[in-house]
């Protein structure tokens, strides 16, 4: 990975992240992408310059914290036939994948 | 200008009008401006029509009935719902059937409220002009040349265009202020967890928010009334009982501290919207407000913490459209990871790529303390910065959007670019407060004007009640 302060993210990294989030890109894509990408880091490390030592991050804001309910199943009326009937692929009621191993 | 639910409501009593007139009428009038509008991605007529005729048998056998029997509505394509597909506007749900319906949705036919259509929006709501459609962009209801903001473009045009006297529609960073303010209608954002999220298509789950838009104050609080409270279906739902929050509605504002976000109102604003919320901060003051100038300096870096989180989120929201449990399967794939692959790369729009792409970057190890955790450690400065105002202030004011209505495709070729359309609504968002958009004149050629409220966490009730005020002042 890059550590030029000109580019954030290179080509290869674009790849690399693709890669993780299982999106086929192209390498056409990619250098489309990476100029994209590029500008879209290179506005949000304004944030660099804020001083936020000592400062503790907020991931939720609703104030709530270990909500849970009793352990008993709940029948929402959703049918393993509806659910499988959106699936690509099934078979015998499951949902058929290519083979794997 | 279509009638108000209460005036829909009192038709239906007096029998002046029936369910099955109603939904019909609406469904006309959606087909006589989807061509040149592209408010819809499809219809929900038959079973429409099957709620209508029930209604109305209910009615005629002196049942009782629920608090919007009879009244047509329209539902962005993001909200799961029975009688038709729900696509989020993206190629890779095109054929999707929902096997169960939205809470929100629940709530409102439990009242009798009649969903006829979904919405377009822009795919997975990733937007703000409806633009990124797989099915092509709606248009706004002034000027047909120009965008009706976004994502929930295609409800805010359905309000505007009075097809159905209500729409709901999402908003995690704007998405139901911003194409309120373009397109002329009232929308509101709720507090964080006012609404339950349950079968609503997730994108970013820390900031999404389920509203509505209509042309009154009333209206919005009775359909906010009738979907807001726990679900236990959605545990970010808050506790309080949800009447609690929309009760405030009724009661006289009294005189209220209201701060005008100076960081909102700058020369980047265009003039005639500036001058909008001038012109409101006067109305307020002579309704017997006080109103002066505040600053919540961090607003200004709301938008660099906005796109670092949301992607953050999206990566992680959009990972279950595998090409293996629904949604599109590109056939040829001849391995499981040339399923995952293909799917989504076909499947999702640029702007959903790039979203997914940016989030899995800043989650990365390496870069996951100097994007992810910097972007949430100054969303906790922004907070306070906003609790700070609070502590003095009841109420918030600025604009809702930059600019009036932009053209189609103006801003298509420059993702960053698009982003900055949002850059008065994100901060809001990340700190769970509500908000409403308020349409407040319109510019020199015409187009509407959006002022935003901004109230504290669970006020919503108050700034409905202030929305109440200005409509009748204005």
């Amino acid at each position: 990975m890059t550590d030029s302060d000109s580019t954030t993210i290179s080509i290869k990294d674009v790849h690399y992240i693709a890669g993780l989030s299982k999106i086929a890109v192209t390498d056409e894509e990619a250098a489309k992408l990476q100029a994209e990408l590029d500008a879209i880091l290179g506005y949000v490390r304004q944030l660099d310059s804020l001083d936020t030592a000592g400062i503790e991050p907020t991931y939720q804001v609703s104030g709530l914290s270990n909500v849970d309910r009793d352990d008993v199943i709940i029948d929402y009326g959703v049918s393993q036939e509806a659910l499988l009937q959106n699936a690509p692929r099934t078979q015998d009621d499951q949902i058929k994948v290519p083979k794997v191993l | 200008m279509t009638k108000t639910i209460s005036e829909i409501l009192t038709d239906l009593e007096a029998g002046r009008t029936t369910a099955v007139q109603l939904v019909e009428a609406a469904l006309e009038r959606l087909d006589a401006v989807q061509e040149e509008y592209h408010v819809a991605l499809s219809t929900a007529r038959d079973r429409a029509l099957q709620r209508a005729r029930s209604i109305d048998e209910d009615r005629a056998a002196g049942k009782q009935l629920g608090r919007l029997a009879g009244v047509p509505f329209i539902a962005k394509d993001n909200f799961l719902t029975f009688g038709t597909t729900t696509t989020a506007a993206a190629k890779i749900l095109e054929n999707f059937t929902a096997p169960y319906q939205a809470t929100a949705v629940e709530r409102l036919e439990a009242e009798g409220a009649i969903m006829i259509a979904k919405a377009n929006l822009d795919a997975f709501a990733h937007g703000s002009s409806t633009e990124n459609s797989y099915f092509g962009p709606t248009k706004n209801a002034v000027d047909s040349t120009r965008v009706p903001g976004g994502s929930s473009g295609g409800s805010a045009t359905a309000v505007a265009l009075d097809i159905v006297p209500f729409a709901l529609g999402s908003d995690t960073g704007g998405s139901i202020r911003q194409p309120a303010s373009l397109s002329g209608v009232i929308g509101i954002k709720p507090t964080y967890g006012l609404v339950s999220r349950y079968g609503v298509i997730a994108m970013a789950s820390s900031t999404d928010t389920i509203g509505a838009f209509a042309h009154t104050a009333d209206d919005i609080a009775l359909v906010m009334d009738v979907m807001a409270g726990k679900d236990d279906r959605d545990s970010t739902t808050l506790p309080e009982p949800s009447h609690a929050l929309m009760t405030s509605m009724g009661k006289p504002a009294g005189s209220l501290k209201i701060g005008i976000v100076k960081e909102y109102i700058t020369d980047a604003v265009q003039p005639e919207v500036r001058e909008a919320v001038l012109r409101r901060a006067e109305q307020l003051r002579a309704l017997g407000h006080t109103v002066e100038e505040i600053s919540i300096p961090s607003v200004d870096l709301a938008l660099a913490i906005y796109y670092i989180v949301v992607p953050a989120e999206i990566s992680s929201n959009l990972s279950r459209y595998d090409g293996i449990k629904y949604g599109l399967s590109v056939e040829q794939a001849k391995s499981l990871d040339e399923v995952y692959g293909l799917s989504r790369d076909q499947g999702f729009m640029a702007e959903n790529k790039r979203r997914i792409l940016i989030g899995a970057y800043v989650l990365s190890s390496g870069y996951y303390d100097a994007y992810y955790r910097k972007a949430q450690t100054a969303r906790t400065i922004l907070i306070g910065e906003f609790n700070k105002a609070f502590a003095d202030y009841d109420i918030l004011l600025g604009p809702v959007s930059p600019t009036t209505a932009f053209k189609l495709g103006e801003n298509t070729d420059d993702p960053l670019k698009m982003y900055l359309a949002d850059i008065m609504t994100v901060a809001v968002s990340l700190a769970g407060l509500p908000a409403i958009s308020v349409p407040s004149g319109v510019d020199g050629q015409g187009l509407p004007i959006g002022v935003q409220l901004i109230g504290k966490q669970k006020s919503d009730g108050q700034l409905l009640a202030v929305t109440k005020q200005l409509e009748e002042a204005a």
